[in-house]
This record gives structure tokens, sequence and C-alpha cells, in this order.
């Protein structure tokens, strides 16, 4: 590749983030919850309901625990990272600042296969869909371009776009590696470089094994329990506060018992537990709680509720 | 006369929408001039990922003006009745003509409808027909409400004629008509202006796009083909495949690459799908050896390293899903080896339906069964039990997990790797067989075995939990279950009574299920309902086959004259005693005497009912139907001769018991064929 190719894993985020603030989005940090996907993320979810309109961009670590293969298989982790960018209402040139996203990060456009590959999103535990693609290079999906149709039960209006970059499959091809863990995370030039191993592979081993065997399902169970109840009970109070009097709905508490809640179904999948009949009525269950915090976030100021004029 | 070119142009169509849209197009915007009045001498849809074209040539432009004459009420009518009438037709009082009619003077009109310029028309329908377009799926985008497959983002709309191109001027949800266009994505970016079909295709070709699906097929398909073969390669063909590909791209560029050495020992099924599945890959055979050992994938663009690059990063994706099937092979065939039990015992964790239990307990029930049924379809019990017990053990690999369509063939490959008998391990993969109406039937005597069980099984399941199909609902698949026991009995020959492996409770309905799968089955051959229905009257009609074998002979023996004869002779022999049983209060069934014969016809009849009956008992217990048919056709003329010469109610009673009882041996000698009573005609 040429000389603007990126030499590690942490250039290529840089650049994104670059990209993205030069086209105008808010960067923001990862959410601090674990979760499964970038869309976790109420940056994504919650804001892309309501009137409002939306531009951010942000790195989120993210965790699907049925994905663990003790740090081997070149490509599948746990633990891995999402690039997600969200902009509401979707611009006519989302599908070219996309690929000049990919120029950006050192992919030829002129050596290079770009395709769009019908794929419709649906996450049954957010009760969204949308319409868009994988984003195929030669062949590899390199991301998840969408157009939210619906979410948390919602009709989107105005529609937001969302792309969605699985940084570690980006990156590995840009940077030429065939095994994730051989991949530098820092310059290879720098006074102590790093591989994504150095930093990833104990880590992947530690979590595939407590993932899949050791975690505690009884005490996971509890927690979803717990997680369900305290969702409810949050969304229960009154939007007034009584205490300073003010309007305050408290959407973004609640979504995280709904993120954890949804997190820790995961885990359980990933132990064994869940048959196929129950694994239904989980979904639904964390579905409900989504439905419910969207409900209540349509009702707050960030979501496009207009209050009267006192 | 002018030419209409319409292109909608918008972001990645789905592959498997386009030709379906472009026809969508090209009927509805075709049918709303017509219906407008605008003619036209031809049209033809084209897509391609970004775009749906169409073009219509010879179209009028305008529609005619038509002149249209309505009658309406009587001269002397009251003033509101002319009214209403004037105000319907859109008309003034003095549009009307009055005239003199045998009924009276009546008032006519004459409406005039002013023909419309083409693009007026074309302008409405096109608009409307965007609004409306059926797709499968549709969103919409920005700040709009419109929606399309993808975001729309330019309409290029022209009439043309030999004065040159006009743009049809039309707006929708602010995306305004025009007459440009854009080439390939990345090869040719650039805005083209267009002037006509012809100026359309070939600007367009020269941006590199090929407009037609069909045209990039073919040059896929030759080119794929022809790079096979220069190297001693064959292409694995795949009609599906190719016109998936084909929505994909716009400028197809064919590469051939390697598939690493590490992979060629996974089974071709497993490269195969995942190569289609994953990577839209075809698969490519050395030749010589018939194995696997390259692919065929379709870039959408050249470059100038030609496809190097594009074709190094395609094989590398290849490796690392190959490397997962790889992964997931050698786990499963490390469990397979050592104990397949493990995987017995998560299916304890598979819900079948949540009132039929698990699918372990299916599978219980299934063994079971095989092995009550293993005699009958002359496979061994024991082995046959074992197969069912292992049919579904593959459901728990890792390899089904992804990819769900080697169900099956993945137990195949297992159970043979573990050492049991191949018999068992084929049965794995046929059970599931037949899946539709021209699919193979299992033909081993283990595979017939489970695969019986299995639907049987799920049969009785859902019969027990009343889950029956109803009208076009059959989300089980029982039907095709159903037929599938009775093809396979058929196919095979097989005796299997349906009574002794059907809970008694439910039973009698689900035989009559069984029935009336075989009548659509049976009809489709040729088969009359009243033919089968006289068959299924008779004893034995839970086995299949027997069923089928009497109502194949019925069936033919009906088609000889004597057999369509001897039916009417059999009924009015059975008319005349029921009528005589009815009236005398008593059954003649016993007794009669040749001595009391008075004419050479009804010695006749004795002579032939004596002889048919011996022929047809011994071909009846041998299930020889078409013997014991042929022998009971041969009593037509003897029967014919005796009605056409004797008189039943003779003055004699003893003469005409005698009769009696002779008629009655018609009818027992006929009925133990079939009943034939339930034959129409």
């Amino acid at each position: 590749m040429n000389s603007t190719t990126p030499r590690s894993f942490q250039e290529i985020i840089l650049r994104l983030q670059g990209y993205w603030a030069s086209k105008g989005c808010a960067i923001l940090q990862p959410y601090d919850m674990e979760v499964g996907a970038g869309t976790f993320h109420p940056a994504t979810t919650l804001r892309s309901l309501g009137s409002n309109p939306w531009a951010a961009a942000y790195v989120q670590p993210s965790r699907r625990p049925t994905d663990g293969r003790y740090g081997e298989n070149p490509n599948r982790l746990q633990h891995y990272y999402q690039y997600q960018v969200l902009i509401k209402p979707s611009p006519p040139d989302l599908q070219e600042l996309y690929l000049g996203s990919l120029a950006a990060i050192g992919v030829d456009m002129d050596l290079h296969d770009i395709r769009f590959v019908e794929d419709d999103w649906e996450s049954p535990t957010l009760g969204a869909w949308g319409l868009g693609w994988e984003v195929w290079c030669d062949g590899m999906e390199v991301s998840q371009f969408t157009y939210f149709q619906q979410v948390g039960g919602h009709d989107c209006a105005p529609v937001s776009g969302e792309l969605t970059y699985g940084l570690e499959r980006l990156a590995m091809y840009i940077l030429e590696c065939d095994h994730v863990m051989d991949m530098p995370f820092n310059d290879p030039d720098a006074p102590i470089p790093l591989k994504y191993g150095d930093i990833f592979k104990q880590t992947e081993e530690e979590y595939a094994r407590w993932n899949f065997d050791v975690a505690n399902t009884e005490v996971l169970l509890r927690h979803f329990e717990e997680a369900e109840v305290e969702c409810q009970a949050i969304l229960s109070q009154a939007f007034d506060d009584p205490k300073t009097g003010k309007r305050i709905i408290m959407a973004h508490p609640a979504y995280d018992q709904c993120i954890k809640a949804s997190h820790i179904f995961n885990l359980l999948d990933a132990r064994g537990v869940i048959s196929v009949t129950e694994r239904q009525a989980y979904i639904g269950r964390v579905r409900t709680l989504s439905r419910q915090c969207a409900d209540a976030f349509v009702q707050t100021r960030a979501g496009g509720f207009i209050e009267a004029a006192e | 006369m002018t030419d209409l070119l319409i292109e909608l142009f918008s972001e990645e169509i789905p592959a498997r929408m386009q030709t379906r849209a472009a026809n969508d197009l090209k009927k509805l915007v075709t049918d709303g001039m017509v219906e407008a009045g605008l003619t036209y001498a031809s049209a033809a849809a084209f897509s391609t990922p970004r775009r749906l074209t169409l073009t219509v040539e010879g179209m009028l432009d305008a529609s005619p003006t038509t002149v249209e004459e309505r009658k309406g009420p009587k001269a002397d009518a009251p003033e509101k009745a002319i009214e209403g009438f004037l105000r319907g037709a859109g008309l003034t009082r003095d549009d009307l003509e009055e005239r003199e009619t045998p009924k009276g003077n009546i008032f006519f009109a004459k409406i005039t409808k002013e023909g419309r310029p083409a693009a007026i028309i074309v302008a409405e329908v096109l608009e409307r027909t965007i609004r409306n377009f059926p797709w499968p799926k549709s969103m919409r985008w920005g700040n709009g409400t419109l929606k399309w497959v993808r975001p729309l983002h330019s309409i290029l709309c022209i009439t043309s004629s030999e004065e040159g191109a006009t743009v049809v001027p039309l707006e929708v949800d602010g995306i305004i008509s025009g007459n440009t266009t854009r080439g390939h994505r990345f090869l040719s970016p650039d805005n083209i202006t267009v002037n006509n079909f012809d100026d359309y295709t070939s600007k367009l070709k020269s941006a590199h796009v090929v407009l037609d699906a069909q045209e990039r097929a073919d040059a896929i398909w030759n080119d794929a083909t022809n790079q096979a073969f220069a190297t001693g390669f064959k292409v694995v063909e795949d009609a599906g495949l190719l016109t998936e590909v084909a929505g994909l791209v716009e400028w197809p560029v064919v590469l051939m690459g390697e598939i690493g050495e590490d992979f060629l020992g996974l089974p071709a099924e497993v490269l195969q799908t995942s190569m289609r599945e994953h990577q839209k890959f075809f698969s490519v055979r050395n030749a010589k050896t018939g194995r696997i050992e390259r692919f065929i994938t379709v870039a959408n663009r050249t470059t100038v390293d030609n496809g190097a690059t594009i074709l190094t990063g395609n094989q590398k994706v290849l490796s690392a899903r190959l490397a997962d099937a790889k992964f997931f092979w050698e786990n499963d065939l490390r469990v397979a080896k050592s104990d397949m039990s493990v995987w017995l015992k998560s299916l304890e964790n598979v819900t079948f339906h949540n009132k039929l239990g698990t699918q372990a307990e299916l599978v219980n029930r299934m063994a079971t069964l095989a092995h009550k049924l293993a005699p009958a379809v002359g496979a061994d019990p024991d082995m046959a039990e074992k197969a069912a017990r292992l049919a579904k053990a593959d459901l728990s690999s890792e390899m089904v997990y992804e990819f769900p369509e080697l169900q099956g063939l993945m137990g195949r490959y297992y159970i043979e790797a573990s050492g049991e008998d191949a018999q068992i391990a084929a049965a794995a993969e046929e059970h599931y067989a037949p899946l539709g109406p021209s699919d193979d039937v299992p033909k081993a005597p283990v595979s017939i075995t489970v695969s019986l069980a299995e639907k049987l099984e799920k049969l009785n399941g859902f019969w027990s939990i009343d889950e029956k199909p109803t009208g076009s609902k059959d989300p089980f698949a029982l039907r095709r279950a159903a037929l599938g026991i009775i093809r396979i009995a058929i196919e095979n020959d097989l005796a299997i009574s349906l009574n002794t492996v059907m809970p008694t409770e439910h039973a009698k309905d689900l035989l009559s299920f069984f029935h009336d799968r075989l009548k659509v089955y049976l009809k489709d051959q040729g088969i009359r309902y009243d033919i089968i229905d006289a068959c299924i009257a008779m004893d034995g009609n839970d086995d299949i086959n027997l069923l089928v074998k009497r109502a194949r002979a019925l069936s033919e023996t009906l088609k000889t004259d004597d057999g369509k004869n001897l039916i009417q002779g059999f009924k009015r022999a059975n008319n005349i005693l029921s009528q005589a049983e009815a009236g005398d209060g008593v059954e003649y069934s016993y007794g009669a005497d040749v001595k009391f014969a008075e004419t050479e016809e009804e010695r006749n009849l004795f002579g032939a009912l004596d002889t048919s009956e011996v022929k047809i008992k011994p071909a009846m217990v041998a299930q020889d139907f078409a013997s014991a048919m042929s022998a009971m056709a041969t009593l037509r003329t003897p029967i014919d001769a005796f009605f056409e010469a004797v008189q039943i109610n003779s003055d004699n009673p003893t003469v005409r018991r005698n009769r009696l009882n002779l008629l009655s041996r018609i009818r027992t000698v006929c009925s133990s064929v079939a009943d034939l009573t339930k034959i129409e005609g």
C-alpha cells in the first residue's frame, strides 16, 4: 500500500476520529458499561429517537462472550472494538462520506473492490430494525451501514444513518496481518512496541474460561432479575422530581439497567444454560425494557419533547 | 411517435429484488399509460445494483381525444333529474341534444375527452408508480417520508424522437427529473447526459456499466468457465448464485483463486457452502481429481494491478472463513471419535416443541418406533434403533450450528468417523428425505426405517396435542411428512400396517389424513377419487402400499370395456338384490343351486362364477389384484347374458330365491375385490 498506510491499530482509530471530527461529528468516548455492540451506547440507541439533529462518532469496546476462542482464532474475540458513527438526519451523501473514511484510513480506492451487499439489521433485544448493507472490501465485511427505521418500538423520524466498523478486522486487513494477535497496537518503531496480543491474548484466555465454564450462573440469573426490577422501578417514578421540582425523567439510568440485563443474558447464553424456548423469553424481557426506556426518552428534551412555556 | 426512457437511480438495491423490481416498473408504468390512452409498440426493463431502467418505444405523442355519447333522462323529466345528469357528466344544458325516439323525446349528451400530451400522462403515472412501488421491504431516509428500497437519488425521464430529447418534468419529494445519470461508482463517477435509449446504453457501457443483467450473467459465466477450462478446471454450476452475483456488479470482472492447501481436506459440501453462503464464490473443481481446489469471485471493477490486490484480499477472507470451518470440523471429529453421547446429551437442552418436549425425547420415541418398524422394512431392529438415536446427533455439532443447511450430511460424516456401520451413517443423512415431491426417497432399509420413524413420530406427536394442519396452514410440514411416508412405502414396495404404529386414540383420524394425502397423490397419477374410496372401504386399508396396488389394478380394470360393463352388471345385481332383501326381510346369501337353473344363460353364469371364484381367491391371498380383477372382469359377458335372458322375479318362488342367491354370489365375488358400490357412473 502507499505511503499513507497507517502503521498500527491505534493509528487507524485516530484517523477515523480525525476524519469524522472534520466532517462535523462530536467525538464521544466509549460508554462505561459492558455492551455487545456500539449500537447499545445511548448516543446511538436513545439519540436516534426524537426529532433533534445529532452527529456523533466514538469507539466502543464490545463484548460477545460466545465468540471467545481463547485468543487462538485469527479474528474471533470475545472482547473487541467497534467504531460507531450516527448522523441524524442521514445526509444524502452518507455513502460518499463513508467511502471517504475508508480512504482516510489507507484503503486505496483504485485497487480495492468495495461493495454494498444487502444486510437488513434487526436487534430483537432493542426492538429495533433498519435497512442497509454490509460493506465489503475485497469480499471482507468491513462495516455495517444502516438506515434506522425503528428503535425501541418507535418510528425513527428523521431517519438516522448508522455506520459500524469492526475495527480489528478492518485494521488487520489494512495492516496486512493474518492473526489479530500479531497486529501492532502502537507504532512498531515505538521504544516499546506492543502488539494486540501483548495486550489482549491473556485476557482473551481468562475471559473465555470464565465465560464458558466458570461464571456463576445463579448469581447472573439473580443479577438479571435485579436489573430488570431496577429498570422498571426507575421508570415508574413520577416525571417531576419532588426535591428539585424539575421535570427529570430518568431515561438514561433506566437504560443502564437495560444494558446490564442484556449483557448478563449474553453471558448466560455463553454458559449454555438457556434453552431455545427460554432464549426467546429472555430476549423478550430485554426488549420490553428497551421499549420502556425509549418511551421514557422521547418524553425528555433530548428526545424531542417540548415543554410548555411556563 | 416518441420513445420514453426512465431511470430510477438509487443506492444499492438488494440483488434478490432487482429482476422483480424491473418487471414491476415496466408493468406499472405501461399499464398506467395504456389506461390513460397512451399506447406503445414495445417496452423493456433492466436493472443494475443502482438503477431500474425502462425503455418504451413507439409511444403516442398524446392520448387520443375521445367522444362518448351518453343517453340522459327524458326531455320532460323533472328538473332535478336533468340537473343530476348534467352534474354527473360534468356538462351544461347547452351540451344536451334532444332527440325523438320511439320512447319519446330524450336528451343525449356528447362527452368529449380531450387527449393529453404524453409528458403529462407519463409524469402522473411515474409519480404514482414511485409512490406505490411494491418493494418487498422499503425504507425512509433523511427527513423525508418517501419510501424506496434504499435512498432514491435521481430520476431520469425523457421522451425522444428524431427532433431530439425532452425531459418529462416531474418532482417526487424534492427529486426533480432530468436527463442525466451517473456511471460506475468508482470507475466513472461523473454525470452523463442522455438523449435516448441507445445513447444511454452505449454511454453507460463507456462509463463501465453493463445495463442488462442477463448480459452480465452471461459474461461472468463465459469468462469463469474459460478461465477454469484453460487450466484444467471446471466451474460448479450454480444458477442461483450466478443471478445473485450479476445483481451485485455493474462491471463484472472474473477472478480465479486457489483454496489454501490446509483446507482441501474439508468435506466438499463444507467448502462449497462456506464459499457460496459467505463469500458468493463459485466452486471450481480440478477436472482430473474432481476435488474442489479453486474458487471464482466476481469483482465490480478493473484495477491497474489486474485484480491482484482484490484476489489476495478475497483469498485471505476465505482462509479465515475456512479456518473457522476447519476449527469446527476438527472439534466435531474429536467429539465424534471419542464419545458422541455428549451431543445426544445436549439435545436434552433443545426444545423440539413446548408441548412435545425436547429433541432428546423426540429421538427416544423415534428409536422405539424404528425398532418396531424395522422387521417390516427388512432392517435389523437393533441397528435401526441405533441409527435413529444417532440421526439427530449432528444438531449439536459446531458445524451444523454454523451451517444449518448441512444437517444430516455432517451427521453422516461424523457417524462414519466414529466407526459406526455405514448404514447407520447413511441413515443420518437420508432420514430427512424426501423433502419435496421431487426429492428421492431413501432406499436402504435402515435409512427407510429411520425416515419412517421420524415422520410417523412427528405426526403422532402433533396429533396427540391436536396441532393438525388446517387450510393453508401447516407450520410443521405434516402434510409433507405424510406424503413422505406414502412415497417411501410405495416406492420401496413395503407392507406396513400403520394401525400398529399409531396410538389408538388418534389412529382413525390420522389414517384418514393419510388417505386424504393419498387421494391427492394418486389423483395426480390419474386415479379417480371414487376408485380410491372403493379400495379404502376394504380391509387392510392401513397398508398404504396394498391400498395403492388395489387402486391401480381397479383403475386399470375400469379402463377396459369388460371392466366398465361389469360395474353396470354388478350394480344391477346389487340393486335388485338389495330391493328384494328389503322387501322380503331376509338376506339372500347362500344356497344357489345349479339344479334349479332353467336357462342356458343361468347355467353359464353358475359355471363362470365357479371358475372365477377359483381364480380370485388365491389371487387375493397373494395380493395379485391384477389377476383377481381380470378374473372378475370375465364375469361381464355371462352376467350381461343372464340379465338379457332371465327374469329374476319368477312366479316359482324356488326359482326366484335361487336366482336371488345367484345374484348374491355375484355380489360376494365382486365385493371381495373392492367395494364397487362406491364407483361412480
